[in-house]
């Protein structure tokens, strides 16, 4: 038996199902409930309302600067969950492997879920592995999902937003779409492009307590970027938004990607970022709140809510004029010329 | 960063829109060639800012919409054959032909990737020597001197699996097709950057001196568009026609010898069939015949199939400036960028996709 690829035993429930448990799933994201290896974990009685969401992970390729398919199945479920005001509780994790998969592949990425659930305080409480034949998968997907807690008293909705709200955006946009679009073109970059995946839900625990009832909305602008987001909070609401372009925090070297492939940052995939709407009068204190934790160093202040006309995103350009920025429609394509 | 937050600064570009309201003294209609600009233009809010009786008309330089129907069907019906792998660049994808898009051959099985530049598409022929490489050639002077390099590359490396479909195009003629159309009324012509480059400002002149249209020769940024527009508007205002050139920075009169002398070498002038505006005689570049091994048309024996145009679609006229998105009866009703009936909405540098994406009211 080739030890250092993944077989369709591995998969089968049977002796080479138990060793993958033994040797890299207890070994790296060991805790109490997981150990007990049965068919379902308990969680013990909560207060408060349940929080309950599940996301899948197909990301080519499975590593990158930044993290790997890993680290983003447990930052992107744990930022789910915080974009609600929940508290995250707990994690699954359900692998689905492609035969012949490198078996150190596996166990870095293993490792790197152990070191996120650690970082992050979620631990991963139920999971589950299946191995398809070879061709039949690509690697590894990955789905996580998660159980969060939301405190009495705390309502987060992008339907709460109100005319007058300030948006704030936790940080530099189109980090994590940028990276993978040019691993995948295979084009280097001077400077470094790295994705910004990271979870932020100690960032919204500490607006949540610090600004009670100040934060209206959370949005983490993952797929369709900030602009996507922004024209769903919009939709939701049934208010407009203003940006300001000159506002809009990017990295150059991001920017000079985006540049050559003719993408734009407003559409690209963040997955260590949030908007968050807030009242106008608790703004400069969410700002500084972010501004004083390691998510939110680079948050800015980019738009408001107006009572226009609903569902519309406006920015403004800096020669004074205007235009309306759409959701994002199909893949980012990058353009001939 | 350099040379691009010179150009898009808003303490420069303010004073550039006062300056654009005076230098308009009566009503003109400016032709933007390139699919670029319409982008820039819109991105950067200029419509909304532009000055009563400044009429801003799109061209016909978006080369994935002024592909014909019948190439698109080509194009498909390659990607369908077994052996071949289809390198094309990302705008192509979602194209429509008579039936269905590259984005569709793909979902049953055809091989269709998409790269970056045409040198990806030889290392694509490198790593999968069972497949025939098609790179389709889609586009302006811009693209067409890398994708000349990447044959004399597949030449010297003797890469034999590597071919190019070329339906590639080229500036001056369609802008006098559309120039010697009586319906077309237009003062002036901003010019492409990006192609300047290559074929150089003085590539205008003879349309100055033809059809007496102001032209100025344009970059992409802020500043840039600004400054052109003020340019164009001064000499309509003052009656003149002559060629300015306002993107010296990669732009000059000559243009770009060394780039010419290769595309020569791998190219040769050809009839070629445009969306919406039928063949025009030398308006297209085929491979020669010294080359002929790295011709897809030539070693695949393709003939174009007869194609019917989407019903109803107006492409054809907005592409000749005669018509705009919004009077097209299909224009975000049954054609969005997300269901596509028209190449000018699935380009991101097409006509209606612009006016999608930024026009809306």
């Amino acid at each position: 038996m080739s030890e250092n690829k993944i077989l369709l035993d591995h998969g089968s429930g049977g002796l080479a199902s138990q060793e993958l448990i033994s040797s890299l799933f207890l070994k790296y994201l060991d805790n109490p409930i997981l150990r007990s290896l049965e068919d379902s974990a308990i969680i013990e009685n909560q207060q408060g309302r349940l929080a309950f969401t599940t996301d899948s992970y197909v990301v080519d390729p499975i590593f990158f600067p930044g993290g790997d398919i890993g680290k983003l199945a447990v930052h992107g479920t744990i930022n789910d969950l915080a974009m609600r005001g929940a508290r995250p509780l707990c994690l699954s994790l359900a692998l689905i492997l492609e035969e012949g998969m490198d078996m150190a592949d596996l166990e870095k990425i293993i490792i790197s879920i152990g070191e996120a659930c650690r970082a992050s305080g979620v631990p991963i409480v139920a999971g589950d592995t299946k191995v398809v034949p070879k061709g039949k998968g690509d690697k590894i997907f990955i789905n996580t999902s998660g159980i969060g807690i939301v405190s009495d008293g705390i309502d987060i909705s992008s339907k709460n937003a109100r005319a007058g709200d300030v948006v704030i955006l936790s940080g530099t946009m189109g980090d994590h779409g940028i990276t993978i679009m040019t691993r995948r073109a295979g084009i280097s970059m001077q400077g470094r492009l790295e994705s910004d995946t990271m979870p932020l839900h100690t960032l919204v625990q500490r607006l949540l307590t610090e600004i009670p009832g100040g934060i209206h909305t959370l949005r983490d602008p993952t797929r369709g970027g900030v602009a996507t987001s922004l024209n769903e909070i919009a939709a939701n609401s049934g208010l407009a938004i203003t940006m300001d372009d000159q506002a809009l925090p990017v990295r150059p070297e991001v920017r000079a990607a985006c540049e050559i492939l003719g993408l734009e940052p407003l559409y690209l995939a963040n997955e260590g970022k949030c908007l968050a709407v807030v009242s106008p009068e608790l703004a400069q204190r969410a700002l500084a709140i972010m501004h004083s934790t390691p998510e939110g160093r680079e948050a800015a202040i980019i738009g408001r809510l107006t009572a226009g006309k609903p569902g519309r995103v406006v920015i403004n350009t800096p020669v004074g004029g205007s235009r309306v920025v759409t959701p994002l429609h199909g893949e980012p394509l990058p353009r001939i010329c | 960063m350099k040379y691009l937050d010179e150009f898009r600064d808003s303490a420069l570009a303010r004073p550039l829109v006062a300056e654009l309201q005076k230098a308009v003294t009566r009503p003109l209609r400016v032709m933007e060639i390139c699919g670029s600009h319409t982008m820039a233009i819109f991105r950067n809010g200029l419509r909304s800012i532009l000055p009563e009786g400044y009429t801003l008309i799109s061209g016909p330089g978006c080369p994935v919409c002024v592909t014909s129907a019948s190439h698109m069907d080509a194009f498909i019906a390659m990607a369908d054959r077994p052996g071949v792998r289809v390198a094309i660049f990302g705008d192509l994808f979602r194209v429509p032909g008579t039936d269905g898009s590259l984005a569709n051959a793909s979902s049953r099985g055809a091989k269709v990737d998409i790269v970056y530049s045409p040198m990806d598409a030889l290392d694509l022929a490198v790593r999968h020597p069972e497949d025939l490489i098609v790179f389709l050639g889609v586009g302006f002077e811009t693209t067409t001197p890398g994708i000349a390099a990447t044959i004399l590359a597949a030449k010297n490396r003797n890469v034999t699996n590597f071919t190019v479909f070329s339906t590639q195009k080229v500036m001056p003629p369609p802008l006098i097709a559309l120039l010697d159309d009586p319906g077309l009324k237009i003062d002036g012509l901003l010019c492409p950057g990006h192609v300047s480059s290559i074929i150089g400002a003085g590539a205008y002149q003879p349309l100055v001196d033809k059809y007496h249209l102001a032209c100025v020769v344009a970059g992409f940024e802020t500043t840039d568009l600004l400054n052109s527009l003020i340019l164009l508007a001064r000499q309509v205002g003052r009656g003149e026609a002559k060629v300015e050139n306002t993107y010296k920075r990669a732009v000059n009169w000559e243009g770009n010898l060394r780039a010419a002398r290769m595309v020569d070498e791998i190219f040769e002038p050809a009839d070629m069939e445009w969306r919406g505006l039928g063949v025009i005689p030398g308006s297209g570049l085929a491979i020669r015949s010294g080359y002929a091994d790295f011709d897809a048309v030539v070693r695949l024996g393709i003939t174009l199939p007869a194609a019917r145009e989407a019903k109803g679609c107006r492409c054809g006229e907005i592409l000749k400036g005669m018509s705009i998105p919004t009077e097209c009866p299909l224009f975000n009703t049954r054609c969005t960028p997300g269901t596509p009936i028209g190449p000018c909405m699935v380009s991101s540098e097409g006509t209606c996709a612009a006016y999608h994406k930024y026009g809306r009211d």
